[in-house]
């Protein structure tokens, strides 16, 4: 039986700490938009900065690896079976037929996801940075000619980038665990290893997450 | 090489050794022991005398505190050209100066002004130099006594509550200097007739403050004199509830460079006043006051926050004049003055304000159809670069006023005649006395209206660790619920994105939900089949 390296240490570390980060970015950003209490404003705040700041530097990391490694590649949507994937988890799931998309290390998201993906890193991240930096800058605005701009419209636009990142995070979570058991798909971005059964091409459902 | 490093550290450790010994603790700077003059022994018999005897030497102080607001109890406003000063306007405690002068003018920095006709005593003798600069604590200006001090025993006694005994007027004179809290607050911190009844941050626990209520006047704390920071030049003293600097954009006050004002908190802790650059991101909309005076009336004595005047004259079933008090121990009720309410521990009202005061004069029309009528307003906004929210003790009550003319009336409360309302408790021959003793048009037929006043709160610093928290403001219904136009954190939020984000928030727990049911059923259903 033979284990395969799905996720290399570099990205299983990069998953996990943005995971962190989005999670406690998401917990304090929401007591700063005044949607309970918990921490107080001002904790909350230091620490939303504090964390936006953290995932700002793990981006830099990120991006400089995706450049180098070509893994950017990883994210280019394709049609390829992509209706298939929807059409699994739409019905195929209830009735147990085997997922259509088998990961490899050339290809470790399924067509749905690259789109997913695609769509988090380049919609709805940038307007959260934009929005978010923005927000964080506002006392510069005068000087930077951003004059014009308003305190409210930032803030409803990273509100709304909120909302649609904690969506993501509820489905991405759930979509988890639609392996062959509840943690299958968990376990190789812990592990970094697909279990070695499916690597060699038996017909048990490839693990979207 | 070391060496000589060595020896130019130790110059410079002992150089600041010995400019920080300049200062030593219980020694007077003054160049002067007025103790050692004979001109001040005394013994005098007016405080008149005495104010002859200072200007033996100091010649041009009479002068000089002559052209104050102090003295004049008039002020020009440079923006609006209002005529202000107590001299002309009506405020929502005792009304007005005009036919009450005897009381009112015993906070006259003079003697014997008694006609609000007439400008103050011309005579560089009328000045009085002591109440200022008494430092032994013993003098007091008689309560209704057109600022003269007690020369002969008196029934009447010091607010602060000492005996009503005649002023050794050559003691004090030998001990004369620097003003002190004591000095400034024997007027200010009793205005609108008691104890901490006006303002809500001046009363008599500024005195010994301890370091909580005034980190800068608690000899726990900096140990401020009023002066260290409401600096003077020639007697003209700096700082203005009529015309305030509501936002102080010169910073750490330089002398050559800037305005010779420390009457503003930027004047010593600069722009940037913080250690935390969010902090700091506030300092030009938000007055230092608003987050560093959690509450005012906090050393113990109580404010007055509503005076309704025109319960006044009720009497008790013996024909006497009434005084009532809560549960508190505060005055509620007095015949002579009305009902009203006390305060402790208030919190401020907050408002964009730019510092310009506008009044609503006694010859202005009010609007009595919309109460509260305000006795002075203010502009300024989030859109205005000079406004800034500030925190005000906001004075509530009703007045008297012409339901005619509409405008508001000098009251005729205080004297020993057979029209004052404090003797007589008769409301139409005071008002009428009143306003004949003013020249204002009366018609004769009165009412009582709301009012409302505006003090702008500076004073009882504390300490840093005591300010607000930032959710304070920071929060759905916090201190600033009450003011709009401008977003704010925390506070404010989008109705159709917060409809519209959480809706989909839902969705997507709801569908994963219900997909996970369905996967569970199917596959319990497929399992039963094999």
């Amino acid at each position: 039986m033979t284990r395969a390296m799905i996720y290399t240490r570099f990205e299983r570390f990069w998953h996990w700490s943005q995971a962190v980060l989005i999670l406690g970015l998401l917990f304090t950003g929401f007591e700063v938009h005044g949607s309970y209490g918990a921490l107080g404003f001002g904790t909350a705040a230091r620490l939303h900065t504090l964390a936006a700041w953290l995932l700002v530097a793990l981006w830099v990391f990120v991006i400089f690896w995706f450049a180098v490694t070509g893994e950017w590649r990883q994210f280019l949507p394709t049609t390829d079976r992509l209706g298939a994937v929807i059409r699994y988890y739409l019905v195929g799931t209830f009735t147990g037929e085997p997922h259509p998309f088998r990961r490899t290390t050339r290809a470790k998201h399924n067509p749905l996801q690259r789109l997913t993906y695609l769509v988090l890193k380049l919609a709805i991240t940038p307007l959260v940075w934009a929005s978010g930096l923005l927000y964080l800058f506002y006392n510069r605005w005068a000087h930077t000619g951003f004059a014009g701009l308003e305190l409210g419209t930032v803030a409803l636009v990273h509100t709304a980038a909120a909302f649609l990142m904690l969506a993501f995070v509820i489905a991405h979570v759930y979509m988890a665990t639609m392996g062959r058991t509840m943690f299958s798909l968990l376990r190789p971005m812990i592990t970094g290893y697909e279990d070695g059964e499916r690597a060699d091409g038996a017909s048990a459902p490839a693990d979207p997450e | 090489m070391g060496i000589v490093l060595g020896l130019l550290l130790l110059g410079l450790v002992a150089r600041a050794v010995s400019v920080s010994a300049a200062v030593v603790e219980g020694e007077s700077p003054s160049t002067a022991d007025h103790g050692e003059f004979e001109v001040l022994d005394g013994p005098f018999d007016s405080a008149i005398d005495v104010t002859r005897a200072c200007l033996g030497c100091h010649s041009k102080a009479a002068d000089q505190v002559q052209r104050t607001i102090h003295w004049r109890w008039e002020f020009r406003h440079p923006e609006t050209g209002q005529r202000l000063g107590k001299r002309h306007v009506i405020n929502s405690f005792c009304g007005s100066v005009w036919s009450n002068e005897p009381r009112c003018t015993s906070c006259h920095v003079g003697y014997g002004w008694t006609d609000m006709h007439e400008p103050p005593p011309q005579a560089d003798d009328q000045v009085d130099c002591l109440v200022c600069h008494d430092t032994t604590g013993t003098y007091w200006k008689l309560p209704a006594g057109a600022g003269h001090p007690p020369y002969a025993e008196t029934r009447s006694s010091k607010s602060s509550g000492a005996p009503g005994a005649p002023v050794d007027l050559a003691h004090v004179a030998r001990n004369v200097g620097l003003s002190g809290r004591a000095n400034c607050g024997s007027c200010h911190f009793y205005g609108g007739g008691g104890d901490g009844v006006k303002h809500g941050d001046l009363d008599s626990s500024l005195v010994e403050p301890p370091r909580s209520l005034d980190v800068h006047m608690s000899a726990q704390g900096a140990d401020f004199r009023c002066a260290e920071c409401h600096t003077s030049w020639g007697h003209r003293v700096a700082g203005s509830r009529y015309a305030t600097n509501a936002r102080d954009t010169r910073g750490i006050d330089i002398p050559g460079r800037t305005d010779d004002s420390r009457a503003s908190c930027e004047s010593c802790h600069g722009l940037q006043p913080h250690g935390t650059a969010k902090l700091n991101d506030h300092v030009d909309r938000v007055a230092c006051q608003s987050c560093h005076i959690p509450e005012f009336a906090r050393g113990g004595v109580a404010t007055k926050m509503w005076w309704d005047w025109s319960t006044a004259g009720r009497l008790g079933d013996d024909d006497q004049p009434l005084t009532i008090r809560d549960a508190a121990g505060h005055l509620s009720y007095l015949s002579t003055k009305g009902s009203f309410r006390y305060a402790e521990d208030v919190v401020p009202a907050y408002f964009w304000f730019d510092g310009t005061m506008r009044y609503t004069l006694r010859d202005e029309p009010i609007d009595a159809d919309h109460p509260p009528v305000a006795i002075n307003r203010f502009s300024g906004g989030p859109d205005d670069a000079d406004a800034r929210i500030w925190p005000f003790k906001v004075m509530r009550g009703r007045q008297p006023y012409d339901t005619v003319n509409r405008t508001l009336l000098v009251n005729h409360v205080y004297g020993d005649d057979d029209t004052a309302l404090w003797t007589n408790f008769d409301w139409a021959r005071a008002l009428a006395a009143g306003t004949a003793f003013a020249d204002q048009p009366y018609s004769g037929e009165y009412g009582f209206v709301e009012t409302v006043m505006y003090w702008p709160i500076t004073h009882m610093v504390a300490p840093a660790s005591a300010a607000l928290d930032c959710g304070a403001c920071h929060a759905r219904d916090g201190r600033l619920a009450a003011l709009g136009g401008f977003y704010l954190p925390g506070r404010d939020r989008g109705a159709w994105v917060e409809r519209l984000g959480w809706g989909l928030v839902l969705l997507v727990l709801a569908a994963s939900g219900a997909h996970a049911g369905v996967r569970v059923w199917t596959r319990g259903r497929r399992g039963r089949q094999a």
